[in-house]
């Protein structure tokens, strides 16, 4: 059969905004995702009890539950609750800030059990209260020794982000199949994008193992 | 919010005009899950295991055609390879076989999902095999060697007998992962549990998606949670006494 490779050409316009949106919202989700899970990793570990529960429950539920259920959820309760129709685009990224926040939790969570607890015990020592002694003394050890784990995830989560074409999302595969059902050409526009995601993800999972031997701190 | 009308007794309800009921639905849905995900788990074990085995081999050729199989199916997301694989397949092959493909094959949808989605794990599975053979003493392979057996012996009975009970924890999520990208296939068709739910909240119920997604939620749950017992339960049992600490209560 003959491939129609100028179709690609004339839609890589389009094409383009999609994979945006696909950054932008691989972006905002680790961003948030960091935050929201350091916090999470922070009360698993805490000792007051239904703190600790709350967020095993948290991270265990949405552990369990596939991803596009979870698309799925937020996609119909973000209107039910804000009364808006926020539309696919926009409710993707509350539902990948939240169920990401679970998988990286448990990243940092390890980052922090990493941290021998003489370290706790020194920043006690020092006068440190609980916060100064996470911003200063275990969080910074514990991010760096997981900063490859955290770039790794969000690599997944880039792959991820492709699932929100089910709700009929624009991200670079909802471009790609609005043009292969517009044009009638699923072959040139399906190996396009799974090249760019390859071509993407592979240099980037090259970096972070780069990076991973680079910063790797010898003990 | 105020207004939502909550009912869940709402899967007991017949849907309207067809005679069935939406736990019927439900039910099937939960059979299409579990048959796709069992048998790509399946595909994925085995394949999974030959390759990443084939990676720790001494030919370099070998070990670099595992290294490059792995690294194709890790980094394009699941959605595009079932795309790859249900849209593009049948229009590059050989025209007859592309027209089986589309209209003879039995259950399309279905067998498609099985071998994508089995591939796909088949290259994380590779991944942790290759981890937990890299983890033993290289001694142990030495001593295999010593002992005169050749390199397949070494692996069937020295090394590859500790890898697997070293990887049973990581292969745990692999197995759960499996149920939970099996809801990937709805994009080709394959009526499974996430299919069936969208279904009903879109089309059919769409006043009481609360409840129907809640008890969908709850089906992936225990699912997850089954499976999570069945493996720890398999590494009680495969325990070398002594050795590695496994099964958590």
């Amino acid at each position: 059969m003959d491939f129609n490779f100028s179709a690609i050409v004339d839609s890589k316009d389009f094409l383009w905004e999609g994979l945006k949106y696909s950054a932008s919202l691989t972006l905002f989700a680790t961003f948030f995702g960091i935050v929201f899970g350091t916090l999470l990793a922070m009360a698993r570990l805490s000792s007051i009890k239904p703190l600790n529960l709350a967020a095993s429950a948290y991270v265990n539920l949405f552990r369990s539950v596939p991803l596009l259920l979870v698309i799925f959820w937020f996609y119909i309760l973000v209107p039910l609750i804000s009364g808006v129709q926020v539309g696919a685009d926009k409710s993707a990224y509350i539902t990948f800030a939240i169920f990401e926040a679970a998988y990286f939790c448990e990243i940092i969570r390890a980052g922090i059990q990493s941290i021998s607890r003489g370290q706790v015990s020194a920043g006690q020592a020092m006068g440190f209260t609980y916060a100064q002694n996470m911003r200063y003394v275990i969080l910074p050890q514990a991010f760096r020794n997981v900063v490859p784990l955290l770039l790794t995830q969000t690599i997944i989560l880039f792959q991820d982000t492709s699932l929100v074409y089910v709700v009929g999302a624009t991200d670079l595969l909802g471009a790609a199949s609005k043009v292969a059902n517009r044009d009638y050409i699923p072959v040139e526009m399906y190996v396009t994008v799974a090249v760019i995601y390859f071509t993407i993800s592979f240099v980037l999972s090259r970096l972070v193992k780069r990076l991973h031997t680079a910063i790797a701190v010898i003990r | 919010m105020g207004q939502y009308q909550w009912n869940w007794g709402i899967i007991l309800e017949e849907v309207y005009g067809t005679g069935e009921y939406y736990y019927q639905w439900l039910i099937t849905g939960l059979g299409w899950t579990v048959a796709t995900a069992l048998s790509a788990w399946v595909i994925a074990l085995i394949l999974g295991s030959l390759i990443g085995t084939v990676r720790t081999m001494p030919n370099k050729w070998l070990a670099g055609l595992a290294t490059a199989y792995v690294e194709l199916f890790r980094n394009i997301p699941l959605i595009v390879q079932l795309f790859l694989w249900f849209f593009v397949l049948p229009e590059v092959l050989p025209e007859q076989m592309g027209t089986w493909m589309k209209q003879d094959m039995p259950m399309p949808e279905f067998i498609t999902a099985v071998i994508g989605l089995g591939l796909f794990t088949s290259a994380r599975v590779a991944e942790q095999v290759r981890t937990g053979i890299m983890a033993l003493p290289r001694g142990q392979r030495y001593a295999g060697q010593a002992l005169g057996f050749t390199l397949g012996q070494t692996y069937r009975y020295v090394l590859l007998p500790m890898a697997f009970r070293i990887v049973i924890p990581p292969l745990t999520s692999e197995f759960m992962n499996v149920f939970k990208n099996s809801a990937v296939a709805l994009a080709i068709g394959v009526t499974e549990l996430t299919f069936q739910m969208r279904q009903i909240t879109g089309e059919y119920a769409p006043g009481n998606p609360i409840e129907v997604m809640t008890m969908v939620s709850v089906i992936y749950l225990i699912m997850a949670f089954s499976v999570n017992r069945l493996m720890a339960f398999i590494e009680r049992r495969t325990q070398v006494p002594g050795y590695i600490s496994g099964g958590s209560k």
